[in-house]
């Protein structure tokens, strides 16, 4: 089981810092490495981030690029390496379905679509008289829609709670209620953390500390712009399954490059296996306020409603908000940081951290243990905010 | 064997329950026209099918879904009886 | 201030004070505040005032009164009921001030979600009502005043005990709402059990009506009652109320079994069974001591919950009470923690009718003092003291029926935790034991219990224990806040939700180049 309040190693090869879906990839992957790795959260299993989102494992809304490699990675280890435990955090490989209102988003859609293709993603362009083979209860006015089968969902906390314990079974220790307070240094080097109740030792330090990573970083004196962008999600009753796959109007693949402050609300619209229908990814920059707001929950529903009108007489029994961490340039933080050696990052996944876990945690135990990461870590490295470093904007760009 | 905590006579309400012609004393809930019908239970759990009826009496529960008038998912406890009322057990038709 | 009562769609009721909530508590807020000036709209889930301790039969069918009956036109002496003229006392005033236009009542109407208001509109409170019962369109979508006293009461607080999930298992709140209002049985041959005074009413209420009550089950030892209580004369009411219970309890030859618990429920698609056993000192079942009888109906009750929704949702402080409940922080006047709202009733403490009617009615004097209205001080005083003298009877009372530490104990691994997502012990154990789910938030997301139609509201304290149970701690703010925690108040069709969008679907961009990668 988890230990609670203090860690009884006090010396790690790693120490990851967040046992949300993102350190737990991390800690599962470096102990399967044959890493001693310790665990601590000042929270619960996955009580911040990751608890709060959707379990989004999405190529449909990834365009080539840096981010679109680490997600046909993380597809890979979840269809590969972690196959045979899929059934433990209700792993489905729904498809997901993204429709255009009109002639003209569905040919936007089609244009993005071949472009994802080039880069190795199943899309498959769906005809408007072919949509209710996919989803029968789909508005009829929907123009057509492009169906993506490597779409998946996976239930975040159990995802978590499973790694952690795989983790556990491969020697890591986890600790929760257990706050860092503090890096150990030495000279520039950190060569461990300090909590409320003593410190641990370890060659190399993991901020998997999702929305909060920021505020981790700067224990070790290094700045991480990694901000909260709030999303709220619905849920409905227990239902039949009404709703197939995941489905959601192409303004979502906008919405989640979206550099707004205003409100960004798409809909997205899935089943799962509880019988639930989520409706979700709302996204807007508010800090880390909770107060529930009326007008989002709002045109989450209108949006859901357009999209699946018999929803209209389906009970919403809850919502939630999340906060995604998201950098400016959108890209997660992957890797060592130079100006604090043996501070490692693996956050700022924005809405994607549940679905680019795996595949986060597979580079990082790959660069810990001196193997070349299959994925190139430059584009995510953690000193290209700095005003010195190239913004990885210019390297994006240049990589079109 | 209808049961009656006052076996007052007086007007009735009729209503069906799955076709069956029943009735009820005015202002009665569902559910307590139901409990005086000898009807226990009237909705089967998604995952044990497992048979429910009233639990918590006042609202709080869900337990005692039923569909009234063809609108699924009525708390069986709070609605009043009307008069020619349709009570359904089952899966409601909207979602199937 | 606009009223409901006129034909036509409503509109949205505004008042200087809204009070959620027409039982003890908020019919004597809402007089209070009334009679001293203030513009009261009342909010009511139920369809006649009353709540849950004074609901009584459907006034319009029982005696084919108006819509709006005399309170001298109620019944007399209705079935089961308590205060009766206490209530009918409060009732005259209350309906000779919604005559006067001083109080709107807005019954039949849940409040599915409250918001501030303020900028260009007057600062103060938005609630969002739904019906209770759909459809019932003279329930307006929303209700808007300076200020709010929420009296939301409570409910039976369960523990999961082997075969709960039969028909015919009923809290014993339930078993009394279908007496009290509907004047329906719910079964022939019934044992009563949980712990506490109220079981007394509900059994004596069924061997009233006709039924065979073959015993009240209390899982403590109460023959220091009256010690323990420091002495009745403290709340004398309270005192002859529960005298009056045992007298018919006597009368019907019910026994009542102390240290007692029932351990299992039987039966195949209904209650056959049950399964009773003595409690030893240690709080464990003495072995042997295990009976069984045929029944139909099993009554239970743990104490109550409070409903604490909207104390949480306006952002108000809480605290554990000393039966475990989570309840509001309130001053001495009754103002919670947020400026504006003041909260009375079980959700300041679960403590009976009579303290809350002392509770409402100082939150409504607080209430009309804060927003400038003349006030006697020297009532306040008589009421803060009643109110202390309550809350050292019930915290007594609560020290006197305590939850058994060792109710885990009977539970079978089979047994289920939560009604509705029909989640069991030994996945909750499970989830706690090796998956970290050692607290209610983290075991609701592991294992769904808490997760279904009533989001928590009949299993949260159970679960909140037994995820507590291995750190063999108590129950704290962290562990109960989470189970009270709503963000929609009750369940809400998602079409009525849309239709609140201020952008209509349409309109939401869907721009769709692929964006800009110099642009990100």
């Amino acid at each position: 089981m988890t230990v609670v309040g203090r860690s009884v190693l006090r010396t790690a090869d790693v120490v990851v810092v967040g046992a949300g879906a993102v350190g737990a990839a991390c800690a599962y992957f470096a102990a399967r490495a044959g890493l001693r790795v310790v665990v601590l959260d000042r929270g619960p299993v996955a009580g911040g981030t990751s608890s709060a989102g959707e379990g989004n494992l999405l190529l449909s809304d990834k365009e080539p690029g840096p981010e679109l490699d680490l997600a046909l990675l993380s597809s890979r280890v979840w269809t590969t390496d972690l196959a045979e435990h899929g059934h433990h955090w209700e792993y489905e490989a729904k498809g997901g379905l993204v429709v255009g209102d009109d002639a003209a988003g569905q040919a936007a859609l089609e244009a993005f679509a071949v472009h994802q293709r080039a880069a190795g993603i199943e899309a498959v362009v769906v005809a408007h008289d072919d949509l209710p083979a996919y989803e029968p209860h789909l508005n009829r006015d929907v123009a057509g829609g492009v169906f993506y089968a490597q779409d998946a969902q996976v239930q975040p906390m159990l995802l978590t709670a499973h790694l952690l314990r795989l983790a556990r079974g491969l020697g890591a220790q986890v600790v929760t209620g257990s706050e860092v307070t503090g890096f150990l240094r030495d000279g520039e080097r950190v060569t461990g953390v300090r909590t409320r109740t003593g410190q641990v030792s370890a060659d190399a330090v993991i901020n998997a500390s999702g929305t909060w990573s920021g505020e981790v970083a700067r224990l070790a004196g290094v700045d991480l712009p990694v901000l909260p962008r709030r999303g709220f999600v619905l849920v409905t009753q227990p239902l039949p399954p009404l709703v197939r796959h995941k489905v959601y109007g192409a303004g979502y693949v906008a919405d989640v490059a979206s550099s707004d402050e205003a409100l960004q609300t798409s809909p997205v619209v899935e089943g799962t296996p509880s019988g639930t229908i989520l409706v979700g990814a709302s996204r807007e920059r508010v800090g880390f306020d909770r107060t529930p707001s009326l007008p989002v929950l709002a045109r989450l529903a209108a949006a859901a409603a357009a999209l699946f009108p018999v929803l209209r007489d389906a009970s919403l029994i809850r919502a939630y908000a999340g906060f995604r961490p998201y950098c400016p340039d959108h890209l997660p933080v992957l890797g060592p940081d130079p100006r604090a050696p043996g501070l490692w990052h693996a956050c700022g996944h924005e809405g994607a951290g549940i679905g680019l876990s795996v595949g986060t945690g597979h580079l990082l135990a790959q660069a810990l243990t001196g193997v070349t990461p299959e994925v190139d870590l430059h584009p995510f490295r953690p000193e290209r905010f700095e005003p010195t470093g190239t913004p990885a904007t210019e390297e994006l760009a240049g990589a079109h | 064997m209808p049961t009656d905590g006052r076996g007052a006579p007086g007007p009735r309400v009729p209503f069906t329950l799955d076709g069956r012609p029943l009735s009820a004393r005015p202002g009665q809930s569902v559910g307590a026209a139901l409990t005086d019908a000898g009807v226990r239970s009237w909705r089967t759990t998604r995952r044990r099918e497992k048979p429910r009826g009233l639990f918590c009496g006042i609202g709080v529960c869900f337990d005692c879904l039923i569909e009234v008038d063809g609108r699924p998912d009525q708390r069986a406890c709070l609605t009043p009886v009307q008069p020619g009322m349709r009570l359904r057990t089952g899966a409601p038709e909207e979602w199937t | 201030m606009s009223t409901t009562e006129t034909a036509g769609p409503p509109r949205t009721p505004h008042g200087d004070l809204a009070v959620v909530g027409a039982g003890p508590a908020g019919l004597a807020a809402a007089v209070a505040a009334a009679e001293r000036g203030l513009a009261v709209v009342v909010v009511d889930a139920g369809t006649q005032p009353g709540g849950q301790y004074w609901r009584h039969p459907d006034e319009q069918a029982e005696a084919g009164l108006g819509p709006h009956a005399d309170a001298e036109e109620l019944p007399a002496h209705p079935v089961g009921q308590h205060d009766w003229q206490v209530y009918v006392r409060l009732r005259e005033r209350f309906d000779a001030l919604r005559s006067a236009g001083a109080i709107a009542h807005v019954p039949g109407a849940q409040v599915w979600f409250v918001e501030r208001t303020g900028g260009a509109e007057r600062e103060g409170w938005r609630l969002r009502t739904s019906p209770t019962v759909e459809p019932d369109d003279r329930v307006p979508a929303e209700v808007t005043a300076t200020a709010l006293v929420l009296c939301p009461g409570g409910y039976d607080r369960q523990l999961p005990v082997a075969g709960w999930d039969l028909p015919g298992v009923m809290a014993a709140g339930g078993v009394q709402a279908l007496l009290k209002g509907h004047g329906s049985l719910a079964g022939r041959r019934a044992v009563v059990a949980g712990t506490g005074p109220f079981l007394l009413p509900v059994a004596a209420g069924l061997a009233e009506a006709g039924a065979e009550v073959l015993g009240v089950c209390e899982a403590n030892a109460v023959t220091g009652w009256a010690r323990q209580l420091g002495g009745a004369a403290q709340s004398p009411r309270k005192g002859l109320d529960a005298v009056g219970y045992v007298r018919t309890m006597l009368a019907h030859r019910i026994p009542y079994r102390q240290r007692t618990v029932v351990t299992a429920i039987g039966g195949r698609d209904q209650v056959e069974s049950v399964t009773t056993a003595r409690l030893g000192r240690d709080g464990t079942v003495v072995p042997g001591s295990e009976r069984t009888a045929a029944v139909d109906l099993v009554a239970l009750g743990w104490g109550f919950t409070p409903s604490l929704e909207l104390v949480t949702a306006v952002g108000a402080d809480t605290r554990v009470d000393v039966d475990d409940s989570l309840v509001a922080v309130v001053d001495d006047d009754q103002r919670s923690t947020v400026p504006g709202v003041y909260v009375a009733g079980e959700a300041t403490g679960v403590g009976g009718a009579a303290l809350a009617l002392l509770e409402g009615e100082l939150a409504g004097l607080a209430a009309a003092a804060d927003l400038g209205r003349d006030t006697s001080p020297i009532g306040s005083r008589r009421l803060r003291g009643g109110i202390r003298r309550g809350r050292a009877f019930a915290r007594a009372m609560h020290r006197a029926h305590p939850v058994p530490a060792t109710w885990t104990s009977w539970l079978t691994p089979e047994t289920l935790v939560c009604r509705c997502e029909e989640v069991d012990v030994a996945t909750v154990r499970r989830a706690r034991d090796e998956l970290g789910g050692g607290d209610f938030r983290t075991a609701k997301l592991l294992t769904r219990t808490g997760m279904g139609w009533c989001q928590g509201r009949v299993c949260g304290f159970a679960t909140a224990l037994l995820a507590a149970e291995d750190a063999g701690r108590g129950l704290t703010v962290e562990d109960l806040r989470p189970t009270s925690k709503r963000t929609l108040g009750t369940p809400l069709s998602l079409g009525r939700l849309a239709d609140l969008a201020e952008v209509p679907a349409g309109q939401i961009p869907l721009d769709l180049e692929p964006s800009d990668p110099a642009d990100r």
